[in-house]
């Protein structure tokens, strides 16, 4: 395999390193193969540095190694060396690491430890015996820069995801660490809490010099922020270079590393490919493939929400008739929603986390009862929920669903005996898939509750494919997601909720067309006249034959 | 099953006070011999914990374990040989062979069974009514690895709850129903136990990324046992109740008073020393909650 690498962008002169690792070879206790091979690299002080890779391509692994929990506290065997500010992992263990790099994982839920946020910002700075007018301090400044100065005397319970991993990343701060780590720190978040987390990350690096590494799925939100993207395959580095040159390599190299607008301008045949939005439009606009005035796209993804029609309730797969969800003693869930889902239709849920979405979707699975409303389902109801891992009650893949129901969802040629905790994560989701498919009864709708967390751009293809499939052969289809590019991809229709009600429900192309925050990148760019880089490619592609 | 402050004397006390006040109840409840000063002890945490205002969640939890604390009894009974009272011969049992079930291990499998309601109790009265930060903190004093263990047992508690929740959730979502009843009960308790294993890894793995293994001496010195301040009434009364707790039970253990053996043939064992050692537990135990000043949350 080829590497790919060129000199930071920013510095003449080359940066002080932060990070440095050499000639890094691990593989965890009991793998048969190393999760890092032979990886070297450097990430200099003040550098905004991307991690990107499939699953299982070593980018988690990277990032234990560099806060000292690879080898101390996983294990298994390692060869080379992991500097970081100055300190090597292997004579100091992550407690010691801890004061030079502050580390955010993926799941915010595991990474909160005391019961109220001040505790938990005040918790890193007492480990290290700063006194008390420090820790008052520290915590203060932490607050304030993440913008939670508000939440600090509330229970870390109360706290919603979003909300929990700005408090997780506030605590990894505290200390005011010349390095941040982060573990896909926006794929429990929606897109309004994913980028502000980002714009978060751009500020701490731009204002204040913090060395930033951070591995992501969804690149499309980092490129334009970053100076580095180092591309990991099969635990080697396999490209390091500025955002423009990764994208140039991802093109021959990765493509399912490509960002949509890359996507887009290799399918029109443009390069050099664009690191974002601005970018796309401002190559695009040179060219006049882009029209100067904003036309009548603009009022799109406003798309009115319609009453539903009593025909159309007693046709449908799922209704639901002036549902509300009040929670005794607390606030109102879901204020008095009406839907109806037609059978082969496909539909994708968004708005903001705590919008409603995934209690919408357990009323539908009759997991919750309305407080006030009907819900009506013309046969069985498939709930996916959030977390696969959830759904693996047995020590055997074939004690889990049926052979048909295997084979249903890819997986028929899996041994039966196989441990399901020993899956990869794709393979976990599907399992958890055939599980609540399984069974006699061809389930009437499916719902899938955000399937997509944590997933790669091939797994996300494959789950698409299964979804049309199961639309096709006539069951209504859900999908709770914070995605629009799978939204756009995997539904027809889109319903956008906020504050528990619909405010938005119609076709993909008008909801995911004209918005900021739930709008694909392709539709930012094109001005909302296509979603997806395909559709965008033949848009331009006419464009270009009509000058 | 959460810890959430109360106007309560033993959520007034300091962590370390109420930490290790639950957790004598819980070492004298494994000292313990008499299933009567057992029994007291079920009552101690039950009148204990309506004392401490989470009356109502310790009944729930000891509901739940009863059923396990009579499956400890059976399968006593369905292992071991000994005792005289021959209740029924059931013959070669696969797996077990020839089974004589007798009452004395019957009883004696009861006891265990009344330990384990015992000590389960005093740590979920522990999770609810101990600040769990509190302890955190004063733990730090102690080496790493200890303090890592006790740290996880305080946070993990909450975590497992939460995953019980969904995994039920997730069950019930299932196409096969994940199965009814006890089965489905099963069921989520292994899925659970064989995702604590990784749970207890990710907040290990937080706790050491925040630095709690590397406090430095002059960090030690700063946190104070229990975090800092002069001690309140509250956290005299259960540090003296805690201390007072586990000299009654190892003093009756190493005097034999209260001392009962059902093999080989069960008889009451000494039934008026198991009451004086009950009696004597139950008043030091629930001494520092009639003092009720100060405890405003």
């Amino acid at each position: 395999m080829s590497v790919a690498t060129a000199a930071p962008p920013r510095a003449a002169v080359a940066p002080e390193p932060v990070l440095e690792v050499a000639r890094l070879t691990y593989t965890y206790p009991g793998a048969a193969a190393p999760a890092l091979r032979d990886v070297t690299l450097t990430v200099g002080e003040g550098e905004l540095v991307v991690l990107a890779g499939g699953s299982a391509s070593g980018k988690s692994t990277l990032l234990r190694a560099a806060a000292g929990l690879v080898p101390h506290f996983h294990g298994g065997t390692f060869a080379g060396r992991v500097r970081v500010g100055g300190l090597d992992t292997r004579e100091h263990g992550p407690g010691d690491v801890a004061a030079v790099a502050g580390t955010l994982a993926q799941d915010p839920e595991a990474q909160v430890v005391l019961t109220t946020v001040r505790a938990e910002l005040a918790f890193p700075l007492e480990n290290r015996g700063h006194g008390a007018a420090s820790v008052a301090r520290g915590v203060e400044e932490a607050a304030l820069a993440l913008g939670i100065a508000h939440l600090l005397d509330r229970a870390t319970t109360e706290l919603s995801g979003g909300e929990l991993q700005r408090v997780a990343l506030a605590a990894a701060l505290a200390g005011r660490p010349r390095l941040v780590l982060l573990d896909e720190p926006t794929s429990q978040l929606d897109p309004v809490a994913g980028d502000e987390l980002i714009w978060l990350l751009r500020r701490l690096n731009e204002e204040r010099g913090t060395t930033i590494v951070v591995a992501e799925h969804r690149l499309e939100r980092c490129l334009p922020a970053a100076d580095r993207v180092i591309a990991l395959a099969d635990g080697a580095v396999a490209c390091d270079a500025p955002p423009a040159e990764f994208l140039a390599w991802a093109a021959g190299g990765a493509p399912e590393l490509q960002t949509p607008a890359a996507q887009l301008f290799a399918a029109a045949g443009i390069a050099p490919p664009p690191t974002g939005v601005k970018q796309a439009r401002a190559a695009l606009r040179a060219r006049a493939l882009l029209p100067a005035a904003v036309d009548e796209h603009a009022g799109a993804g406003a798309a009115a929400v319609p009453r539903p029609r009593r025909r159309d309730r007693r046709a449908a797969a799922l209704s639901l008739e002036g549902v509300w969800h009040e929670r005794r003693g607390g606030a109102a869930v879901l204020r008095g929603v009406d839907l109806v889902v037609a059978p082969g239709e496909r539909v994708a849920l968004m708005g903001r986390n705590g919008a409603g979405k995934s209690t919408l979707l357990r009323h539908a699975a009759g997991l919750m009862a309305p407080t006030r409303g009907r819900v009506r389902a013309s046969g069985r109801v498939a709930l996916l929920l959030q977390d696969p891992n959830d759904f693996l009650l047995h020590e055997r893949v074939a004690d889990e669903a049926s052979a048909a129901a295997l084979a249903a969802v890819g997986l028929a040629g899996l041994p039966g005996d196989q441990h399901p905790r020993d899956l990869s994560g794709g393979e976990r989701q599907r399992l958890a898939l055939a599980t609540v498919l399984d069974g006699g009864e061809r389930p009437a709708v499916v719902c899938l509750d955000e399937p997509t967390r944590g997933m790669d751009r091939r797994a996300k293809g494959a789950l698409d494919a299964q979804l049309a499939a199961l639309a096709a052969a006539g069951a209504a289809v859900v999908v709770a997601t914070h995605d629009p590019e799978f939204a756009a991809a995997v539904a027809e229709r889109v319903v956008l909720l906020a504050d528990g009600r619909p405010i938005a429900d119609g076709p993909a192309a008008e909801v995911l067309a004209g918005g900021w925050y739930f709008a694909t990148e392709t539709a930012r760019i094109t001005d909302g006249r296509a979603l997806l880089p395909a559709g965008a490619a033949a848009l331009l592609a006419g464009a270009e034959a009509s000058r | 099953m959460s810890y959430r402050r109360r106007a309560s004397p033993l959520h007034a006390a300091r962590a370390a006070a109420g930490a290790a006040w639950c957790a004598a109840l819980a070492a004298a409840g494994l000292t313990a011999q008499h299933p009567l000063v057992l029994v007291a002890l079920v009552a101690v945490v039950a009148v204990a914990s309506a004392g401490a205002g989470v009356g109502r969640e310790i009944v729930r939890a000891l509901r739940w374990l009863a059923p396990w604390a009579v499956a400890v009894a059976i399968v006593n009974m369905l292992v071991v040989r000994d005792g005289l009272t021959i209740l029924a011969r059931l013959g070669d049992v696969p797996p077990f062979g020839q089974v004589d079930l007798t009452l004395e291990a019957l009883v004696y499998g009861l006891l265990f069974g009344l330990r384990l309601l015992v000590v389960s109790a005093a740590f979920a009265l522990m999770t609810m009514a101990v600040d769990p930060d509190g302890l955190l903190r004063a733990l730090r004093r102690l080496s790493l690895r200890s303090a890592l263990a006790a740290a996880l047992a305080t946070r993990l508690v909450p975590v497992l709850a939460a995953d019980a929740r969904r995994i039920d959730e997730a069950r019930r979502c299932r196409a096969d129903g994940g199965g009814r009843g006890p089965a489905a009960r099963v069921a989520v308790l292994r899925a659970v136990a064989v995702g604590a294993l990784d749970r207890a890894l990710d907040v290990a793995a937080t706790l050491e990324v925040r630095g709690y293994g590397a406090a430095t001496a002059r960090g030690r010195r700063r946190v104070r046992l229990g975090g800092g301040g002069p001690w309140s009434r509250h956290d005299l009364a259960f540090g003296a109740s805690a201390v007072a707790l586990a000299g009654l039970a190892t003093g009756a253990r190493l005097a034999g008073v209260g001392g009962f053996d059902p093999y080989p043939l069960l008889d009451g064992g000494d039934v008026a020393g198991a009451a004086a050692v009950a009696g004597a537990l139950a008043l030091v135990a629930l001494l520092p909650f009639l003092d009720r000043r100060g405890i405003a949350a």
